[in-house]
Order: structure tokens, then sequence, then C-alpha cells
């Protein structure tokens, strides 16, 4: 894709755990690798997260988890799909066992990152994810 | 003296210029190390590094100040550490089932997790259900903590309570042992979540009232337990988050002990005599696997420790100078990537703190990278630490790695680095202001971006991650048991109930005076929460009550 597209990426945290040490280095880390970051303190509201996502008009929205918090991305991910936000691509990165992966793919989850990612593959796929979701809103 | 082959005496330096002069043949260019907190690291150590004629008065004996060789006379031959593990999943009655288990294993200390609804100040009735016991046991009540504890003699087995301010944890198990009939005074422990500035810092999930309040809450904490609760140690000083957070070894020490002066300070300022609370102030921290790194961490810890609970505290009693220490193997060390080698790296990680001397240790699971630990995982965790003892006799000699040069010259290294970060947070105020300031959250920052660097770069080896990778077979990841869905559902139910029955009168009278409490600094705001948990107040109602008076814990977002 073209180098002068900037993704534009919420990294956040739902739910009730605050361990934020993977949120903080991955959103620093798009951040260096020339993104513009939106980047949220833990236990945001889902209704908070689609706003800011709307807001801020968002290509890609990150969720951080550790401690079973992504039990409820699927609740996420009606809510950003009520609010026609379906384009918007989610990806999960942190503790998710396998059994719960195939829950959050099968909900509209883009991918997960499970520990031991490393960072340039998390920022190019989110550029391709960018890349896709624009190219999707220039032909609708 | 040596002798060399032909039978000529050689002094001590040329036996050493010619190890030099080998050692370069033999390596080229020497290889550049250094260990997790800057502090370089050389390919040999000798007398010339630490020389133990010289240093014997920095050493002393054990159970002797400074304390290097560790606290107690006796140490593990004597006493070893408690096996504190922690547990938690499900409703009060599971979690009963378990922990009774895990007791017969050989676990001599009870330390309940409750649930991440709990540790964010909210009752069942307003959380998301998907979450509910996931990662810990749903305690709203003091009826939930009497089930939780059913069997447990709170007279016997020292139950720690990992319970941020306001400690209602602690207020519902007195209210418990009020009900049992069980005197306050037999009751020990820590309130292993006491310390809010590494909740501000560092563990936000545990960070419940804004910064003034959570201070002032503490130091009644401490007043009161020093009071009714002569076996509690209400004061924890936690190393472990600002570690996991990111902080180096060196960085998270100091961050902890600017953070124990702090609190001392503010005792005093109360007009509260060192001598009487330093004794139960009490440690905890992450052992990571940098194995040398963390044993001289510990060592070099005692010997600061000692110098300022003396010098800069004035306590006068040597049991007010002892830093006794429980500590936790590193989650962050664990890999998701063939998860069976964790169990070689919680062994690698214990040892260390075994050999660092410490008093309590709880040793992870090996699918803590994966999930919330399995009862297979946690029954192997605990075999690891019944194997160090009894099987490879870890503790037959006290501070077996005392008078090595290299671990005597690291403790040496390892103190001047943890001193030289004390001074920044020091000179910034304290650890109140420094942290006030963003000043240490940004430090932690910092360094966690350059650990993720150095394995990014394959500078840092983690075997399965970024070396050593093998195709896996995930079906042979243990699976997840969640709680059961109904009998949550039914404990909600009956929680419902519960609230509707009990004496409403009661219950806004003791959340009065609570609030009453936080407004008045003549009160004792912890004392207010033991009686609003007699009243049957929830965990929720009395968070509520104090955040609305005392403001809700909010941290920085820094990035």
């Amino acid at each position: 894709m073209n180098q002068a597209v900037i993704p534009k990426v919420l990294v956040t945290k739902i739910g009730f755990d605050g361990h934020d040490r993977g949120s903080r280095v991955v959103a620093a880390g798009l951040r260096d690798a020339g993104m513009e970051v939106i980047y949220t303190p833990p236990w945001q509201e889902i209704a908070t997260v689609v706003k800011l996502a709307t807001e801020e008009d968002v290509d890609v929205i990150g969720i951080s988890s550790l401690a079973t918090d992504h039990l409820i991305v699927p609740k996420l991910m009606s809510a950003l799909r009520e609010a026609g936000l379906a384009d918007i691509a989610v990806i999960v990165g942190g503790i998710v066992p396998d059994e719960d992966e195939a829950t959050l793919l099968a909900a509209g989850v883009a991918r997960v990152f499970h520990p031991g990612s490393a960072m340039a593959d998390i920022a190019s796929y989110v550029r391709e994810l960018t890349a896709a979701g624009r190219s999707r809103r220039v032909a609708a | 003296m040596n002798k060399s082959i032909d039978g000529k005496l050689l002094s001590e330096a040329e036996v050493f210029a010619t190890w030099q002069r080998d050692y370069a043949a033999s390596m080229g260019a020497d290889k550049q190390v250094v260990n997790r907190s800057g502090v370089p690291i050389q390919p040999i150590y000798t007398s010339r590094d630490w020389n133990a004629g010289e240093r014997a008065a920095d050493l002393g004996m054990p159970g002797q100040a400074p304390f290097t060789r560790g606290i107690y006379a006796s140490m593990h031959r004597g006493k070893t550490w408690s096996q504190r593990q922690l547990t938690g999943l499900g409703t009060p009655a599971e979690y009963n089932a378990r922990l009774l288990e895990v007791l017969a294993q050989g676990a001599t200390a009870v330390s309940p997790i409750p649930c991440n609804s709990v540790f964010r100040g909210y009752d069942m009735d307003e959380s998301h259900i998907e979450l509910l016991g996931t990662c810990g046991t749903v305690i709203n009540t003091t009826s939930h903590m009497d089930r939780a504890l059913q069997g447990v003699d709170l007279a016997q087995i020292s139950c720690a309570q990992n319970d941020p301010t306001p400690f209602t944890l602690l207020a519902f198990m007195l209210a418990t042992a009020r009900r049992r009939g069980t005197d306050w005074k037999m009751i020990s422990g820590t309130s292993n979540q006491s310390d809010y500035l590494s909740h501000y810092v560092a563990n936000h999930m545990f960070f419940r009232i804004a910064l003034p309040g959570a201070r002032r809450i503490l130091t009644d904490h401490i007043e009161f337990c020093n009071r009714f609760l002569p076996r509690w140690n209400p004061m924890s000083v936690v190393g472990q988050h600002t570690q996991q957070a990111g902080a180096t070894p060196a960085e998270s020490m100091a961050f902890t002990l600017c953070t124990a002066i702090q609190n001392a300070r503010d005792c005093v300022a109360r007009g509260m005599d060192p001598d009487q609370f330093l004794p139960r102030f009490t440690f905890f921290f992450d052992v990571s696997i940098s194995f040398f790194e963390e044993i001289a961490k510990f060592r070099a810890a005692r010997r600061i420790w000692a110098g300022i609970a003396r010098d800069q505290l004035g306590a006068r009693d040597p049991r007010s100078w002892r830093f006794k220490f429980h500590a936790q193997t590193s989650g962050v060390d664990l890999t998701r990537q063939q998860p069976l080698n964790n169990i070689s790296r919680v062994t690698v990680q214990a040892m260390a703190g075994i050999l660092g001397g410490l008093q309590s240790l709880h040793t992870d699971a090996f699918d803590e990278a994966l999930s919330c630990p399995s009862e297979f995982g946690a029954r192997i965790a605990i075999a690891t630490q019944n194997v160090l003892r009894e099987e490879a006799h870890l503790t037959d000699v006290i501070d077996p790695l005392g008078g090595s040069y290299y671990v005597e010259t690291l403790t040496d290294q390892m103190q001047a680095e943890i001193e030289r970060v004390m001074k920044i947070v020091e000179e910034a105020g304290g650890m109140y202001k420094a942290v006030e300031a963003g000043l240490v959250q940004g430090m932690i920052g910092e360094s966690a971006r350059r650990f993720q660097q150095q394995v990014d770069s394959g500078a840092q080896t983690v075997v399965g991650v970024n070396a050593y990778c093998v195709e896996e077979d995930s079906s042979a990841r243990p699976v997840n048991t969640r709680p059961d869905r109904a009998s949550m559902q039914s404990l909600i139910d009956e929680f419902k109930a519960f609230k509707a029955e009990r004496s409403q009168g009661d219950v806004q009278r003791a959340l009065d005076a609570l609030a009453r409490a936080a407004g008045d600094a003549r009160d004792n705001v912890f004392g207010r929460v033991v009686e609003a948990a007699e009243a049957g107040c929830t965990h929720g109602e009395i968070c509520h009550t104090l955040r609305r008076e005392m403001g809700f814990g909010n941290v920085q977002a820094i990035v």
C-alpha cells in the first residue's frame, strides 16, 4: 500500500483488567511505525469505544486483553455493527486461549495476536487492514 | 601462591595476567554482556573485584544487620518459606473446594484471588456475567468470605488478602472471624495489595480511590491493624507490579524502597512509632529468569533497607530493619509457545528467589501465558517448590552464594544502581510526588519498550518465541474451565435476595458513618469499613461511597 496513507488506530482495553503493558507497548510501537494512535487507559465501556471509534474515524481498533476480558469482545462487535461501523477492523492481542480465539474470529475479529508476536508483524497487518478498509470505503 | 609447570612460584597478578592472555586468545573480541538493570557483566570475578577480608562488615551473618546474608539466623535451614499459592476461580463455594485441595497438597498459607470485578470495586450485579469468576472468586459480602474460607481455621492458617484500598476483603474476614468467635488477635496474614502507589503506577486494576484518599486510608489501615491485629501485616510494599510492567529489576527495587520510605514517613507524620509499624512492613517482588541479577537484587535490598530503617526512619529495634519479602515468579517471562517450557523457567525463577532469601513464594503455573491457571498447572507449580526444597536440598545451607566473587560484586553493583534510581525519585520529592508527576511511569514505559526491542531484534533470546521455534500441536494445550454460568446466576440471585432482606437501616447508618469518616481526619476510615462489613454492606457499596467522597481512582494515560 501507499506508505503515505497513515493508519489511524484506537488501542484500548474493555472489561475490568488493568494490565496495560501490552497496550502501551503496542500503542508506542504503532506510533513509532508512523501511525496515528489513539490510546486510552483500561476499563473503557463498550459504548465509549464505539463513540471514540466514530468520533476519531479510526481504521482499526486494537483490544488488549490479559485476564479474560476478551470474553466480552463479541459484545463489542455487535455494538459496532449496530452503530454502522462494521467496516472498522478489530484486532485482539494478549492471552486468548485457542477455544476462545475461534469464538472471536466467528464474531468478526480480524485476527488475534498472541504473546510473542513481533511488533513489525502487528504493524504490517494494521497497514493491510487499513488499505483494505479504505478501498472498501472508496468503493462504497 | 600458585606453581607453574616448571615449579616456579607465580604471583596472583601473574596468574590473572596469564588467564587474561589465554581468554583473549580464545575469544578474540570479547562480547559485551549487560544484565537487565544495565550492569555490565565481566567474564570472571576474582578477589580483585571483591575482597572478603575488606568487606566482612557489609555482609554480617544471617540475622545480623545489615542482613545481606538473610534476615534470620537460621533462614531456610530452620524454617522454610511459606508456600503461598494464589488461587481463585468461580463462586465462593467453588473456590473453597479448590482451596481445601491445595491445602491438602502441602500449601501452608492461603491467598484468595478475587474476581477482577472485585478488584475494580464493583458488585456482581453491576458486572458483565461473562467475566464473573473467570480470573478470581466473586467475594462481595461477609457471607461470601465465610463460605470461601469454610473449613479454614483463621486462628491457625495465615490468610493473606489481595485487597487494595479500602481493604474490604480483610473487613469481610474480620466480620467472619467475629461470627465464628475467632479472636482477631490470632489472625495472621498480610494485606498483599496495600501499596496504592504501585497500583497507580503499574497495576491499574487495583487503583480504586484517588491518590490523596488512598494515601489517607492506607495510614488509617496501618494504624488500625497495629492496634487490633497484632499478627497482621497491614503493609506490603509491592515491587512486582512495576517489574511486570517493564521496570528493570534495579528500577523496580528502587521504586519499592522509595514507596516504603514514603509510607513510613506518612505513618511518622501521623505520630506513629517506627518500631511499632516497621516490623509489620513486608515486601512483595517479582523474580525474573535473570538468575544472578535477581539474587543480587534481593541481597542488595536487604542491606539498603536496614540502613534506611535505622538511619533515615529512626527505628532502633533491629526487627524494624528486617526486609521480609514474598516473591512470585515472573509471568512476563512465560511463553505461550511450547508452554511446558515454562515449568523450567519457573524452576529457575523460584531458585533465584530461594537463593535470594525469600520468606514466602508463589510459583506460577506453566499455563499462565495461555489462560488463568488450570488445576493441573497449579499442581505442578506447588510440586516445583517441593522438589526444590526436599529433593534438591536448596535449604541445607544459608545464603549458599555468599562470598562468591561474582554474586558479591553484583550485589554491590545492583546496590549502586538501585541507589542511583532512588536518588532520582527522592530528588523529585519522594515517591508520592514522583508518581503524581508521571516520572516513574515514564521510566517504566521506556524500560518496557527497550526490553521489547531486544526481544524483537533477537538480542534477548526467548526460547520458542524468537529462537528454537517448532511447529506445535495446539491440542496439547490445557483447556480452560470457565465458571459454571448457572451457579454464577444463582449466586447473583442469592446476592440480590440478601440485599433486599438485610436491615436497610443498619446498612444506611454504616454507609453514612463511612462517608463522614472520609471527611473527618480524626476518624479511621478502615475502622468504618469493618463496621460496614459487619452491618451487611457490600463491597461495591463501600467502594462507591468512598469514591464519591474521596474521588474515583483514575490513572494517567502515559504511552
